[in-house]
């Protein structure tokens, strides 16, 4: 527990390395030729790393029986959102200069932006809701619910991703790889407690976390 | 992942120079940032020192009057972010794995419907054919675009010397196949070699340019050295680079994207801004080094000088 919570604030800067990168590289010509394109890579490679991170906790706790762990979940959780935020205003900004006729344009005819659009609404109400007060609000059964939102989010984010690519599908791939291995454990350990019979059912820790 | 023996690796290919650089400054980021010295002032390599080993300066290249006037880009910028898929499909993938290539010595056939088929060697190209700086918009398919000084000398006059018969209609191009050489050409992400194609007039245009050079010198080898097509009111991909062999043929040759992908590239890929590419906009353009977008303009912007070859064509089907 303690090492949870000495450890936090250096995850938490470490969470921000990516975007302070960007921002230092921005200004010393450090991020190639086109720099609001490895903005929008950068950014985006690290929504589908943070939801992948987020959604690595429960498996490993069930793994490894380390439930403090859980204590992390949030952070990343609201890390990815934040990456997701500065793709979507890279987008919106940088790529597009506000131009609202194109995103709009853009939005109803690709799928790929309506994709990254869906996956964006999709984490939205989970970082609104991420609060102590929303989960005593809406009450852990209904918060836990809505928070399996995250799967399509993340289904959302690498067919965003699937569908932009010109021919080298590989990363893409490699995401939704991931993502299947961490759905198939949590599928894995739900069939096997709805058939295991009474024992050791130990309550999820996490409804304040 | 792929695991290479180490015995296959010469010790100059072990660290490259553009990761090493990029290490470095990531470290110096770091460095900054944890000791929050923002402002010391470190003297920062510009982003990649251009994998530019000595290139031989390209001599006697006269200036042509179908140069553009627009801002060039550097050559840092043309050098380090293209697409030349043999060596990886990242953009920054040609000048970082483009090493081993070698580009000398180098062989151009030309045959098939021709009077007087030839093999050329790329000194003899060099020594025959007067070089001019062609300064040409080049518009990527991707919506991104640059202002390159390419140093070459029309197709046209090449093919004139082997002289196209009347059956000859249309020219098919293919690029060298050297796996080992082109780590690329391992992996799947087109099939190889790469092949393109074009209508004979557009072949015999005086736009279409056979490149050997880049600024003053011979063509890196991350840009197609030792010789490269250039059409600049197509889409980049039509520049086949690295080329051994043009054909001349009676029939519409296949194109490499054609084949990976035929509803999103077709044979012409003529610049177009009203015809979108299905998965994005062709209406705009981001120029490297520019902040807002730019519109694109019809045939790139050499309409006056190629639109006549496209008259009464549907554009949005012959995309």
């Amino acid at each position: 527990m303690r090492a949870i919570r000495y450890s936090k604030p250096f995850v938490f800067l470490a969470c921000l390395l990516p975007a302070a990168w960007l921002v230092w590289g921005a200004f010393h010509e450090a991020l190639g030729a086109n720099p609001i394109q490895e903005i929008t890579h950068v950014t985006g490679d690290w929504i589908l790393r943070f939801l992948v991170l987020s959604l690595m906790i429960t498996p490993v706790r069930k793994l490894t029986g380390w439930n403090p762990i859980i204590r992390y979940r949030r952070m990343l959780g609201l890390f990815a959102f934040f990456y997701a935020t500065l793709h979507l205003l890279t987008y919106i900004v940088l790529d597009q200069n506000l131009g609202w006729s194109y995103i709009g344009a853009d939005i109803a005819k690709r799928p790929y932006i309506t994709m990254g659009m869906l996956g964006f609404s999709l984490l939205l109400p989970l970082a609104i809701t991420s609060t102590a007060g929303w989960i005593r609000r809406l009450g852990g059964k209904r918060w836990n619910q809505l928070h399996r939102l995250v799967y399509a989010a993340a289904v959302a984010g690498v067919v965003h991703y699937y569908w932009l690519v010109k021919s080298d599908i590989s990363s893409p791939l490699k995401y939704g790889a991931i993502f299947a291995v961490l759905f198939a454990i949590r599928f894995w350990y739900s069939y096997a407690s709805n058939r295991a019979p009474v024992p050791a059912r130990v309550p999820l820790p996490d409804r304040s976390a | 992942m792929l695991i290479k023996k180490a015995g296959q690796i010469p010790s100059s290919e072990i660290t490259d120079e553009r990761l090493y650089l990029n290490r470095r400054q990531f470290l110096q980021a770091g460095g900054v940032l944890t000791a929050g010295a923002a402002l010391t002032g470190l003297a920062v390599e510009p982003a990649i020192a251009a994998a530019a080993p000595d290139l031989a300066p390209l001599p006697n290249v006269r200036k042509s009057p179908l140069s553009t006037d627009e801002k060039q880009n550097s050559y840092n910028d043309i050098t380090t972010y293209n697409n030349f898929y043999e060596f990886g499909t990242g953009k920054g993938d040609p000048a970082a794995n483009s090493g081993r290539f070698k580009p000398h010595p180098w062989t151009v056939k030309v045959d098939g419907q021709v009077n007087k088929p030839a093999e050329f060697n790329i000194d003899d190209l060099l020594k025959n054919f007067p070089l001019e700086e062609r300064i040409y918009r080049m518009r990527c398919v991707e919506a991104w675009s640059m202002v390159i000084p390419w140093i070459g000398f029309p197709l046209g006059d090449l093919l004139k010397k082997v002289e196209p018969n009347p059956k000859a209609k249309f020219v098919a191009f293919t690029s060298v196949q050297r796996p080992g050489e082109m780590p690329g050409q391992n992996g799947d992400a087109l099939e190889w070699p790469y092949v393109e194609g074009l209508r004979l007039d557009e072949a015999m245009h005086p736009l279409t340019l056979l490149s050997v050079g880049l600024y003053g010198k011979v063509l890196p080898n991350q840009n197609g050295a030792p010789i490269r097509l250039v059409v600049p009111w197509k889409y980049g991909f039509k520049g086949i680079k690295s080329v051994v062999h043009i054909k001349l043929v009676e029939s519409q040759p296949p194109t490499s994207w054609n084949i990976s992908n035929a509803r999103e590239y077709g044979f012409y890929s003529n610049v177009n801004p009203q015809v979108d590419h299905p998965r994005w906009s062709q209406a705009r353009e981001r120029r490297l080094g520019e902040f807002l977008r730019r519109e694109t303009l019809m045939f790139n912007g050499y309409g006056d000088q190629v639109a006549s070859m496209y008259a009464g064509m549907d554009l949005k089907k012959n995309y």
